[in-house]
């Protein structure tokens, strides 16, 4: 209790110090405040949407409703999500896979190798792509998309391989041009832009001397590239590859719109399939039966579990990746 | 391909003619926008010796030493005119690779900037790992007598390949000189490569400079006049862009012929 004296002295010499002690502890409180309506919305979030589900997943149990394969709400009334989930999981992961070197390659092009006008331009280009709303790249994908694909991969392959290999033919499906493959391209185009504007301006936040560090070791221009700015700005890149895995695994209407919609496993390459957030936007306004309605939401559950097991995952590698974690 | 150092026009440097010159620059111009950073610059420098630039802050050290490597190919807003002959052939010219000179001019910068992804070995053996080595032992036996040179061996030695950043400041900035040396340039450029060290590893920086002359020629900045007293055997003075005098260090500072140099050397400047 040696400071006490001293601190009440302090604060009279400046009486404004009152104030700013207050002012301190207002802002502090506010921003607690709202730190924590954050917390709570993601849990109340999780929370009901549990509740909501909960008829339907004690039904089948935790796992059951997971890994069940059959989802028959108008005869036996039987739910599990397991075609669901694979096909979010599938076409997301898929997605990720095929947009990512596209992404990146645009990236490493508008940061480093064009000149101002045509980096400028393809910017613009990728955030023009981020923001055209889903529905929109869906019509694209029924009217353009899908028939294109249909033309020229799917039924020639198909013919393929029925006179050539016909044992592939199971595995390729149906070549309506409805199914995962359009989905997966879809998916990869509306994501491509994630991981592109990320990664662009992790590129480009990696210091001059660090460039000029491997320049004057004699590296040539993509040397430094690989040793130096694509490893200093991994972190960056990392961050907007999960950010596009995140939204592949929520996007709902242009997946929907392509996608064919059918939970009967297994799924082929061509033929159709479905995923987690479009089976909930197109059974949603049908369902009448309370147990249909509740497996409904429990689906928006494990959605919520799967996206929330991919941020943690996701934040601890970052955190391994990110460079100035350590000592900076 | 050595070729004889041809005395300037305007030059009243005693000069030995037995010297060879390794760099020979020629009106070197750096102009940043429409700025100039250093403006017509014409010396030498000679081979196996260490060619110490002073003069105050902002005077262009910088900006001239990093015009000898094309370090300024990569600021869009620098423009050098000029010659800067390496064996007689100007790096500037069509044709030449700038990769090809820097593997040949070294340069540690003025402030440390390792890699902070790689390891401490990582960074030692960057260079050598560029231009294609793989070998183990190779790599090895390299980062170690380039560490030795650098006078950070003992510190590290025991965790080389632990994160480059775990270094303290002044080891970083080592770590960086033995990058350098790793690869075995013809030439050294230093960037004030003793500013952020303490005086005893300053001192091993400079007994291995004069160690490393025998086969490397060096260029130092220096803001230390002792320092640049000691290691050196040629000395610029520059002062605002323009290169004021150059001469044997020996000369320079004891009878500059310069006004100008006489008051920045006896600290009179400004
Ligand atoms: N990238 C740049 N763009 C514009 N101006 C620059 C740039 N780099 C240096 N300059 C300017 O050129 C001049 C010379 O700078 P330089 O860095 O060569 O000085 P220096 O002698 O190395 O100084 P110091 O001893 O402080 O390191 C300064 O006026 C500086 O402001
Ligand atoms: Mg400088």
């Amino acid at each position: 209790m040696q400071q006490a004296p001293v601190q009440s002295s302090l604060i009279k010499q400046t009486p404004s110090a009152i104030y700013r002690l207050w002012g301190d502890r207002i802002f502090l409180s506010v921003v607690l405040l709202l730190a924590l309506s954050i917390v709570a919305l993601t849990l109340g979030l999780g929370y009901y949407l549990y509740l909501g589900g909960s008829q339907a997943i004690n039904k089948e149990g935790f796992w059951g409703f997971l890994t069940g394969t059959t989802w028959d709400p108008a005869l036996k009334l039987e739910f599990g999500i397991w075609p669901y989930v694979l096909g979010t999981l599938i076409t997301s992961f898929a997605a990720l896979l095929v947009s990512f070197p596209i992404a990146l390659a645009a990236a490493i092009f508008t940061a480093e190798y064009a000149p101002r006008w045509l980096a400028g331009f393809i910017n613009y280009l990728v955030d023009l792509m981020a923001a055209v709303p889903s529905v929109v790249y869906g019509i694209w994908g029924i009217f353009v998309l899908a028939p294109f694909l249909r033309e020229v991969i799917y039924m020639p392959t198909f013919l393929w391989a029925a006179e050539k290999a016909p044992g592939l033919v199971p595995f390729l499906g149906n070549p309506a041009g409805y199914g995962m493959f359009t989905g997966v391209v879809i998916l990869s185009s509306m994501i491509i832009p994630f991981t592109a504007a990320l990664s662009r301006d992790a590129i480009a936040l990696v210091p001059a001397a660090q460039r000029e560090g491997a320049y004057a070791l004699g590296a040539t221009r993509w040397e430094v590239m690989q040793t130096v700015i694509l490893p200093y700005a991994r972190g960056g890149i990392f961050a907007g590859a999960m950010l596009a895995l995140g939204r592949a695994l929520g996007e709902t209407m242009a997946v929907a719109m392509v996608i064919g919609n059918s939970n009967v496993l297994p799924y082929t390459l061509f033929g159709p399939a479905s995923t987690m957030p479009a089976v909930i936007a197109l059974e949603l306004k049908e369902a009448v039966e309370d147990l249909h309605y509740s497996a409904i939401i429990g689906v928006g559950f494990y959605l919520f579990l799967i996206a929330f097991i991919v941020n943690v995952a996701a934040s601890y590698l970052l955190n391994k990746l990110k460079v100035g974690s350590q000592r900076a | 391909m050595m070729r004889e150092f041809k005395p300037m026009a305007s030059s009243e440097m005693t000069l030995d003619p037995s010297l060879k010159t390794r760099i020979e620059t020629r009106h070197v111009t750096v102009i940043y926008g429409q700025k100039a950073g250093v403006k017509d610059v014409t010396m030498p420098i000679y081979a196996n010796k260490v060619t110490a630039l002073i003069g105050p802050s902002g005077c262009g050290k910088t900006t001239f030493l990093r015009s000898l490597n094309r370090m300024h190919d990569l600021t869009p807003s620098a423009r050098v005119t000029g010659e800067v002959l390496l064996d007689g052939i100007n790096v500037y010219a069509a044709g030449v690779d700038p990769v090809e000179v820097r593997r040949k001019i070294g340069m540690v910068f003025q402030k440390p900037n390792p890699f902070p992804t790689l390891s401490i070995y990582g960074n030692v053996v960057a260079g050598l790992r560029l231009v294609g080595i793989r070998k183990k032992s190779l790599l090895d036996e390299a980062a170690e007598r380039a560490l030795r040179q650098a006078a950070l061996w003992d510190e590290v030695k025991d965790r080389l390949h632990a994160p480059s950043m775990s270094l303290s400041g002044g080891q970083q900035q080592r770590l960086c000189i033995a990058r350098a040396l790793a690869v075995e340039p013809e030439v050294l450029l230093m960037d004030e490569p003793t500013s952020a060290l303490d005086p005893i590893s300053t001192q091993s920086i400079e007994d291995l400079l004069t160690e490393l002359k025998n086969h490397v020629t060096i260029v130092i900045v220096t803001h230390n006049m002792q320092q640049a007293g000691r290691v050196s055997d040629f000395t610029g003075y520059f002062l605002n862009g323009e290169m004021v005098e150059f001469g044997p260090t020996s000369l320079l500072f004891t009878t500059p012929k310069d006004k100008r140099t006489e008051a920045y050397i006896t600290g009179r400047f400004g």
